[in-house]
């Protein structure tokens, strides 16, 4: 809301308030990653002492090149990368597809298949259910199982058809009668005219693959298959210790090794943030959350 | 063009009669519906409806070497000992307690702080403001307990802080008894900025005439924030309240997994973490699938109740 005409201006006490309640707020959102980023950065000097390193005295790169040089790290960032990009895509070719069948009118079971998919917004099976049909169709210890299980989230699935429903009738009718099918309609059609919650979907699908953690610990044993969000719990929650499998030398402090890979595993959600800003601030995905 | 248009809908309508045609001819003509309707489905049916069933397991003694159909049925015994299990007691009056602590502190947040960003004049400072509020939502659970470790911990800042200065250092991340403040504020600071994206829509929708009448009629800023900006967001604050009392049984599994190790059970321990290292940890499956279903229909009748609770307030609903 822009200053309109009728606001007073507030007074000397309620404007200095409200800039240091800011102030103070941005502060407490921002440091902690201002923190583990000057750690990630410092050498051995610079933790060894008080430990309070705001600004690296001697900034290095040595607990990056000690991170990428164990392997560890890098196969994880190469697993996560892949349920990621596979991931999303199986997500939304999913979501899609089934949301546009069920979003045109008149298909006969319609309202049943939608009624379906609805009451599993309402009641989850639960854990060991699940657990127990990944494992009877083999896939513990696949990376499918980190795709297929989440396939379609049921309330992105309903986002998407509200975004389809909204298109014209009678575009798809004419374009029908010009002897396309649905599948072109589909992808002709529909899909360039919902590009913007398509898209914006995508994205959340996709920060949701990369930030997944319980799925891995679920059904992947195997560590030389653990994504990156695993990895980082091993090392950093855990306290478990980076082998370095290269070089023979004095590792960096342990310390900041743990906050470079923080680092590294933030930095994809950093690239995408302001794209992901872009379509929530405009309201695309709010003004359809009622079904 | 809208001729064009208008001129093929009718024809359309000639042609091909919506209803009245025979339920396969109908059918039919949705073939390429279906198909795009059929990897959906089949997720659906494996993936949902088929755990769904197996819930089942919970009135067996279940083991996976004898499998579903060869593991003994065991009628309700598995229920009976939900009242017998002291740790099932544990994990209900942690996860309530969590919840309840989530509803009074976390939930105001977000429609507070919503109000006061709406209020802000300079939009280039709120703009900045959102930007740095919503992004913690976007980072997974293990990277902000790691934060939060390096913050708060024992190793952390601010104990490095209160070492400097000759002080005692706190234990903040690894007691017990600052479990479950800890955790509403990691909620807090990871959460609230995402939460005021639904009463910032709502505020917008206010009718800025109203905040013109009422300074006319001489009100202050607070009384209008309580006469026009809150009953303003009324509906929305409702609802989502609602939402939140129906899902009391889930308090983030995820945080709570992750931090269950350094605390211990008997302060951590909630229903979802309960059910996975009992079932998948212990082995003891029917009885940790009959605590899921135990959760999940209770939920089921929570959210539902929740849902015409607000009806009742004269709101519309989820559904």
């Amino acid at each position: 809301m822009a200053a309109a005409t009728w606001h007073e201006k507030p007074s000397f006490l309620g404007r200095w308030g409200m800039r240091i309640f800011w102030t103070l707020l941005a502060f407490v959102m921002i440091f902690p990653f201002v923190y583990i980023l000057s750690i990630s950065f410092s050498n051995f000097n610079d933790v060894a002492g008080k430990g309070l390193v705001l600004i690296p005295a001697h900034p290095t790169l040595d607990a990056y090149n000690y991170v990428l040089a164990s392997g560890v790290v890098t196969r994880a960032v190469g697993v996560s990368l892949f349920v990621t990009i596979v991931g999303t895509l199986v997500n939304l070719f999913m979501t899609v597809t089934m949301a546009y069948g069920l979003s045109r009118r008149g298909v006969p079971g319609r309202g049943f298949i939608l009624g379906l998919v609805a009451f599993t917004i309402l009641f989850a099976p639960g854990i060991i259910p699940k657990y127990l049909v990944v494992k009877q169709l083999g896939l513990l210890d696949n990376l499918w199982a980190l795709i297929l299980p989440g396939a379609i989230s049921a309330f992105n699935l309903v986002v998407i058809r509200n975004s389809f429903m909204s298109i014209p009738e009678e575009l798809i009718e004419s374009a029908k009668l010009d002897g396309a099918n649905d599948l072109r309609i589909l992808w002709n059609f529909v899909l360039p005219l919902s590009g913007a919650v398509v898209a914006a979907i995508g994205l959340f699908y996709g920060v949701g693959h990369w930030n997944s953690f319980f799925d891995a610990t679920l059904y992947i044993n195997d560590p030389a298959k653990w994504p990156v969000q695993l990895v980082l719990r091993q090392f950093v929650l855990q306290g478990a210790v980076i082998q370095d499998v290269v070089v023979n030398q004095q590792p960096p402090p342990s310390i900041t090794i743990q906050m470079a890979v923080v680092v590294l595993a933030t930095i994809p959600i950093l690239i995408v943030y302001p794209f992901l800003q872009k379509y929530f601030t405009k309201g695309v995905l709010t003004g359809s959350i009622k079904g | 063009m809208k001729q064009i248009v208008s001129e093929k809908k009718s024809l359309l309508q000639k042609t091909t009669p919506k209803t009245g045609a025979p339920l396969w001819q109908r059918m039919w003509r949705e073939r390429w519906i279906y198909l795009l309707i059929t990897p959906g489905l089949i997720y659906f049916v494996v993936f949902q409806y088929l755990p769904l069933l197996g819930n089942l397991i919970a009135f067996q003694d279940f083991s996976p070497f004898l499998g579903f159909f060869e593991s003994p049925w065991v009628g309700l015994d598995n229920f009976a000992r939900l009242f017998s299990d002291p740790d099932v007691g544990i994990a209900i009056s942690n996860t309530l307690i969590i919840s309840l602590l989530q509803i009074i502190f976390a939930f105001p947040i977000p429609i507070a702080l919503a109000i006061m960003l709406n209020n802000m004049v300079s939009d280039k400072a709120r703009r900045f403001l959102q930007s740095i509020l919503y992004l913690p939502h976007f980072i997974s659970w293990v990277i902000i307990i790691s934060i939060f470790q390096q913050i708060l911990g024992g190793d952390g800042f601010i104990n490095n802080l209160i070492r400097g200065t000759g002080g005692q250092p706190l234990d903040i991340m690894s007691n017990p008894d600052f479990f479950k403040p800890l955790v509403v504020i990691q909620v807090v600071w990871k959460d609230s900025g995402w939460g005021t994206i639904i009463f910032l829509a709502a505020l917008t929708a206010i009718d800025l005439s109203l905040y013109e009448a009422a300074v006319i009629d001489g009100a202050n800023k607070w009384r209008r924030i309580w006469h026009i900006t809150l009953p303003g967001i009324r509906s929305t604050i409702i609802l989502l309240l609602v939402l939140r009392l129906g899902t009391i049984l889930n308090t983030g599994f995820e945080q709570i997994f992750l931090q269950r190790n350094a605390v211990g059970a008997q302060a951590a321990e909630v229903l979802d973490t309960f059910v996975y290292f009992r079932g998948v940890q212990a082995g003891d499956w029917g009885f940790s699938t009959a605590v899921g279903l135990v959760k999940g229909l209770v939920g089921l009748i929570l959210i539902l109740g929740a849902n015409k609770l607000a009806r009742k307030f004269g709101e519309e609903g989820l559904f």
